[in-house]
């Protein structure tokens, strides 16, 4: 079966209109006659929400109980069950309340998506999982209920739903997103007018940076890619040293222009001590930090993984550090240099010494 | 001491560590103060470069510039330390702060010490350091670099 279509209309706060524009899109399709059901809505109690609401098909929300607190959630099976074609989800960084099927409402989404059913989500940016301490720092507000970025990154579109600043604290003072009685404490916290600045900023930024990244995969699909651009695989492994070999490539990957890859090849079943994982944990870090992709395989043998992956990421380029090997291993097994050198025709092999033993050298 | 290919120093797990967090650069007095403590301690030096994300930027977001300046100052820290028979097992760190950057890197690793330059370049102001007093996760070392 396929997977459903997947819009989010991201907003960048409370009542810039993402729930309106949902249903809005929802009545529209019905009219063009697809099936169209309300999975979730959160009408904050908005008379213009709810009257759009009109002539849509709600699927009944799922009463949980928290002590004496009765809570609503969505009813995923029951949404799967009815098989629309069409689903509106509102509010999709939501949690769940305990025992429902799933923690989140994206991974109910998630769900629906996977019985083939269309689904139109929002989302107010400050959930954004990597935003939050930025959130948090402009705004002083704690966004605890978050979602990952993957998620945009993997829905079909995202939409912003835009509203300038002004025309937001508007809408406050009409009494159109909280009742009258909030709407001062309101303006001179979380609505102050640099915070919706820099909110919207920041949903602007992410909308324009999804639709960048959207069209240079149309542009460069990944054969092409490999044909135009050199490509870097650095070996590593959970030591310190490897902090070091990584670094070097990185530096020689931005020289070249080129992505920079870290591979960890693992023997089946080994064990890593304290000091391991905590060097294989910085490993993982530091690749973030340089923006290179950690790969971890299990295998026998080392250099058939090397050529595997340099095989299948289109590597121009190979570093590893000064290997460990005695000479007694090295007439024995062999050096992983060599090898790496047979194995891998055309690939520019690279040994990354260590310069502060470059001084030991005399004549 | 001559250090060749069969000589690096090894690092025991076991091994106290002695963390050095700077940004921008690190005094060679600091530098210099860090490598005694830990040579004294038979310990492995661990030189944290922190790195600031701009709000603007998702947390993830690759620093190629900042790195840019982090990873020669890196390489004169190794090259110290090997000079002067102490392991070293070099970080780079981040966060929207420099002490967020500390905190992100205390989570996931334990130190025995904490040595910290205060003010000039790569220090911490002193409301970093009542920060770095309060949360650290071992003894603390101040060292004020040299005028």
């Amino acid at each position: 079966m396929a997977r459903g279509h997947y819009r989010i209309l991201l907003g960048a706060a409370a009542g810039v209109g993402k729930t309106y524009r949902m249903l809005q899109e929802g009545q529209q399709a019905q009219a063009e006659g697809r099936d169209v059901v309300i999975g979730y809505l959160e009408p904050h109690d908005r008379p213009d929400t709810l009257r759009l609401a009109e002539g849509l098909e709600i699927v009944p929300k799922l009463r949980t109980k928290r002590g004496n607190l009765e809570l609503n959630e969505m009813d995923v099976d029951a949404v799967i069950r009815r098989a629309p074609e069409l689903a509106l989800v509102d509010e999709l960084a939501h949690t769940n309340a305990t025992g429902t099927r799933n923690q989140k409402r994206y991974e109910d989404i998630d769900d629906i998506l996977d019985a083939g059913i269309d689904v139109i989500s929002t989302v107010n940016v400050q959930h954004l999982e990597s935003l939050n301490d930025a959130v948090f720092e402009m705004t002083d507000v704690r966004v605890r209920e978050t979602f990952p970025d993957r998620i945009l990154d993997e829905a079909d579109e995202v939409v912003l739903v835009d509203l300038a600043p002004e025309g937001l604290q508007n809408r406050l003072r009409a009494g159109k997103i909280y009742g009258k009685d909030r709407v001062d404490a309101a303006l001179s916290n979380f609505f102050r007018l640099d915070n919706l600045s820099a909110l919207r900023e920041l949903a602007l930024r992410e909308v324009a940076e999804d639709v960048e990244e959207r069209r240079q995969e149309v542009l460069l699909d990944p054969l092409s890619k490999q044909a135009v651009q050199e490509r870097v695989l650095v070996l590593v492994k959970p030591e310190p040293e490897s902090q070091r070999v990584l670094r070097r490539a990185w530096r020689s990957a931005q020289r070249l222009g080129a992505d920079l890859d870290a591979l960890w090849v693992r023997r089946p079943g080994e064990q890593l001590d304290d000091g391991k994982m905590t060097s294989l944990a910085a490993l993982r870090r530091l690749a973030v930090i340089l923006g290179a992709e950690f790969i971890e395989e299990e295998a026998d043998d080392l250099v058939s993984a090397v050529r595997r992956n340099v095989f299948d990421r289109g590597s121009t380029y190979v570093f590893v550090g000064t290997p460990d090997e005695s000479r007694r291993r090295e007439i024995l097994h062999g050096s992983l240099v060599s090898a790496l050198v047979r194995e891998l025709p055309g690939v520019d092999i690279r040994v990354v010494a260590n310069r502060a033993e470059r001084r030991e050298l005399s004549p | 001491m001559r250090l060749g290919r069969r000589h690096h120093l090894a690092l025991d797990s076991d091994a106290r560590r002695v963390l050095v967090p700077f940004v921008g650069e690190l005094d060679p007095t600091v530098l210099a103060a860090s490598l005694r403590i830990a040579k004294a301690e038979n310990a492995v030096l661990v030189p944290a470069y922190l790195l600031i994300v701009p709000l603007g930027l998702p947390e993830d977001s690759p620093l190629t510039a900042e790195v840019e300046m982090a990873l020669p100052l890196l390489e004169a820290v190794e090259h110290a330390a090997l000079k002067e028979g102490v392991p070293v097992d070099a970080r780079i760190e981040k966060g929207r702060s420099l002490t967020h950057a500390l905190q992100r890197l205390w989570e996931v690793e334990d130190f025995d010490r904490v040595v910290v330059p205060a003010a000039a370049n790569g220090g911490f102001t002193p409301k970093d350091l009542m920060w770095i007093l309060a949360h650290a996760p071992g003894e603390t070392a101040i060292l004020r670099p040299a005028a």
